[in-house]
């Protein structure tokens, strides 16, 4: 008989311990990720209990989201980013965990991390405090993000109480035509099934698109399955998949590699796989999408207007009046033409090397409109050293962008970088939240890292697909 | 842990959709290495923005009832969003529906995080708006918010519901329990034994 779970299943039950008293899974954690935010309180609460880290070996540790991208010299000048670095350090000396930290030249945003040392592999389970776990997904693994209290739990116990979802494939369908981005693809599914669609599911993404899809443009589609609503999103393991990994330093080396491919590629949902759900798009009618409003699911094609308030269900129009009026945007407005003031490229969305191609492409030979404040923050210092040597940091640099080091930035702005007053950023990153961008008024336009140097240049939300 | 069947207060309306966790708690905040002192910054930005706050609301100091709308704590999986709420003075949370990793969230600290009917949380939250001093009482055992002289029904996934109903929202101390099962799990992963026999 063949196997008709789909990999999410056959996942989770290879990693169930047990049933909790509550009814819960207790599920084992492969690899736990954790950075210097949403631990310190956890491995205080271990502290308190007088509790060990059960498997130090399969924890790893960075710094990412307080570091600052252009004087990282320590003491930091923010006492309380100083303050947070000293406590990951002394945590992970204390329990014995590895940490990246700012002078090892592997550090950088975790969900760029994992991946690029071969640490992230298809058919485990994969944890970290931080939402956007759901990235790692690309490699056909459960991944997902979890709250600090349940970071204690994986350091004290390598398990976790979880509920399993249901699982919901997404397919599409046909091909992605030029000047389309795996960004796009995503925003215009989170657009299509809405911000909470997905809670309470696992999304599988299939199909040509996917299929034809680098591991770097697989990784920003499952970044933001959150940004959906579903925990996690993943896509099943192939060649490809095999194929990034090999010689990666927390690969499996020689036999192994060859034993682990074949279990790797066992794990992919088979063709008459079941699932709770099934949703299917064209390719072909995506374009390169934007954001108008103040949740990622608030997107249009770039040749589209703001859709008229009228035209959403009415439960959602009081959201959709508080957004226009925050971005001070009109319905039937176009996007296109809108005037930025920041262009921010980065993020564990679209912070990786692929992605920075893509933009140089856009802009080599170009200039940053007069007006722009432009960053590029490459995602970790392996993309940066790699930027440098393909002469990639030198095209953005000569075109008037300041070149950074590596960190979350103005994804979140918890370090100094920032936006101020009512300023308007075309981003890479992944939300446009009220505030979200460092200035409780700033506004964030999201769009593919091409889009956004596009933008840079022509200093006004633009076409990409008039630049190439 | 605490048996949590009851919470009982009076309540704060914010019948507002997809408040996310930037907003209950700006990233500047998260620059600590405990959660005190986060209870004063909660929703920090929208207060400066909106004077009329239900947060900043003469007539709902001393809420704690939480009474919101669909997709409540979306976004950035932060704890310290639900602590930021907890520490303002929030026990419980009655949302038309929630964002996964908050809900976890909220159970892991004993807050009860209960959904209901649109139409349900419209009739509250216009009740407490014309009269704060209502008592509210969120009964996880007969799953009902019960208000005035009404009485709504409320839903909230079972395993959650039991563990905090018989005081085993303290998840770490039973998962505690089982090292051996933990230590079986671990020795037959591929990816854990050399890839050997997969």
């Amino acid at each position: 008989m063949t196997d008709r779970r789909n990999l999410f299943n056959k996942v989770w039950e290879a990693h169930t311990v047990g049933t909790l008293p509550s009814g819960q899974t207790q599920l084992f954690i492969g690899q736990h990720l954790i950075h210097e935010v949403t631990s310190p309180q956890a491995f205080e609460m271990l502290r308190d209990r007088g509790l060990k880290v059960m498997f130090p070996e399969r924890t790893l540790a960075t710094v990412d989201h307080i570091v600052p991208t252009d004087d990282r010299r320590r003491p930091f000048q923010d006492e309380l980013a100083e303050e947070m670095m000293t406590a990951i350090e002394r945590n992970c000396r204390e329990f014995g965990i590895t940490l990246l930290g700012l002078e090892d030249d592997r550090q950088g945003i975790v969900h760029v991390v994992g991946p690029e040392l071969g640490v992230t592999q298809p058919g485990i389970t994969l944890v970290c405090g931080d939402s956007h776990t759901s990235t790692h997904g690309a490699f056909g693994c459960i991944a997902m993000g979890i709250g600090t209290s349940q970071v204690a739990q994986v350091l004290a116990t390598q398990t976790l109480p979880l509920s399993r979802p249901k699982v919901r494939r997404i397919t599409v369908a046909g091909s992605l035509r030029p000047g389309v981005s795996a960004k796009d693809v995503i925003l215009h599914i989170i657009r299509r099934l809405g911000v909470k669609g997905g809670i309470g599911y696992a999304y599988e993404y299939a199909g040509p698109v996917f299929d034809a899809m680098n591991m770097e443009e697989r990784m920003t589609v499952c970044n933001m399955s959150i940004e959906g609503g579903a925990r996690c999103g993943y896509i099943n393991p192939d060649q490809k998949t095999v194929d990034y990994l090999k010689g990666r330093p927390f690969a499996p080396q020689g036999d192994a590699f060859e034993r682990a491919k074949q279990w790797w590629l066992s794990l992919a949902s088979g063709p008459d796989a079941e699932f709770d759900d099934q949703v299917e798009f064209d390719g072909n009618e995506i374009e390169p999408t934007v954001t108008w409003g103040i949740n990622p699911g608030q997107a249009v094609g770039i040749s589209e207007p703001i859709p008229p308030v009228e035209s959403f269900p009415p439960e959602e129009q009081a959201g959709v009046r508080e957004a226009l009026q925050f971005m001070e945007l009109q319905e039937g407005q176009p996007v296109l033409g809108l005037k930025i003031d920041v262009a921010f490229i980065g993020s564990c969305t679209n912070g990786r090397i692929t992605d920075l191609r893509e933009a140089a492409r856009v802009v080599r030979g170009r200039k940053v409109a007069s007006h722009v404040r432009a960053l590029v923050v490459p995602g970790s210092r392996q993309v940066e050293r790699e930027a440098e040597q393909e002469g990639l940091a030198e095209i953005f640099r000569q075109a008037g962008f300041q070149w950074r080091s590596a960190g979350c930035s103005m994804c979140l702005a918890m370090n100094p970088d920032k936006l101020v007053g009512r300023e308007i950023c075309a981003s890479s990153s992944n939300r446009n939240f009220k505030g979200r961008q460092g200035s409780p008024t700033g506004r964030t336009i999201l769009m593919s890292p091409a889009m956004v140097a596009a933008a840079a240049i022509e200093g006004r939300v633009a076409d990409v697909r008039e630049l190439l | 842990m605490q048996e949590i069947s009851q919470v009982t207060g009076t309540g704060v309306p914010m019948l507002i959709d997809d408040v996310d966790t930037d907003r209950i708690i700006p990233a500047r905040y998260l620059r600590c290495v405990t959660f005190d002192g986060l209870g004063q910054h909660v929703f920090e930005d929208d207060r400066l923005q909106d004077p009329n706050h239900p947060f900043d609301d003469p007539r709902f100091q001393g809420g704690s009832i939480l009474v919101t709308g669909r997709n409540f704590g979306c976004g950035s999986s932060r704890e310290h969003a639900p602590q930021a709420l907890m520490r303002w003075g929030i026990r419980a949370i009655v949302a038309e529906s929630f964002a996964e990793i908050f809900f976890g969230n909220c159970t892991s600290l004993g807050i009860p995080a209960v959904t209901a009917a649109r139409t349900d949380l419209q009739r509250l939250a216009d009740v407490i708006a014309a009269k704060p001093a209502t008592e509210i009482t969120v009964d996880l055992s007969a799953k009902q918010v019960c208000f005035a002289d009404q009485t709504i029904a409320c839903e909230i996934p079972e395993e959650a519901r039991s563990a905090l109903l018989t005081g085993q929202w303290d998840f770490l101390a039973q998962l505690l329990k089982t090292e051996e099962a933990i230590r079986q799990t671990a020795a037959r992963l591929p990816y854990l034994n050399d890839f050997v026999g997969c």
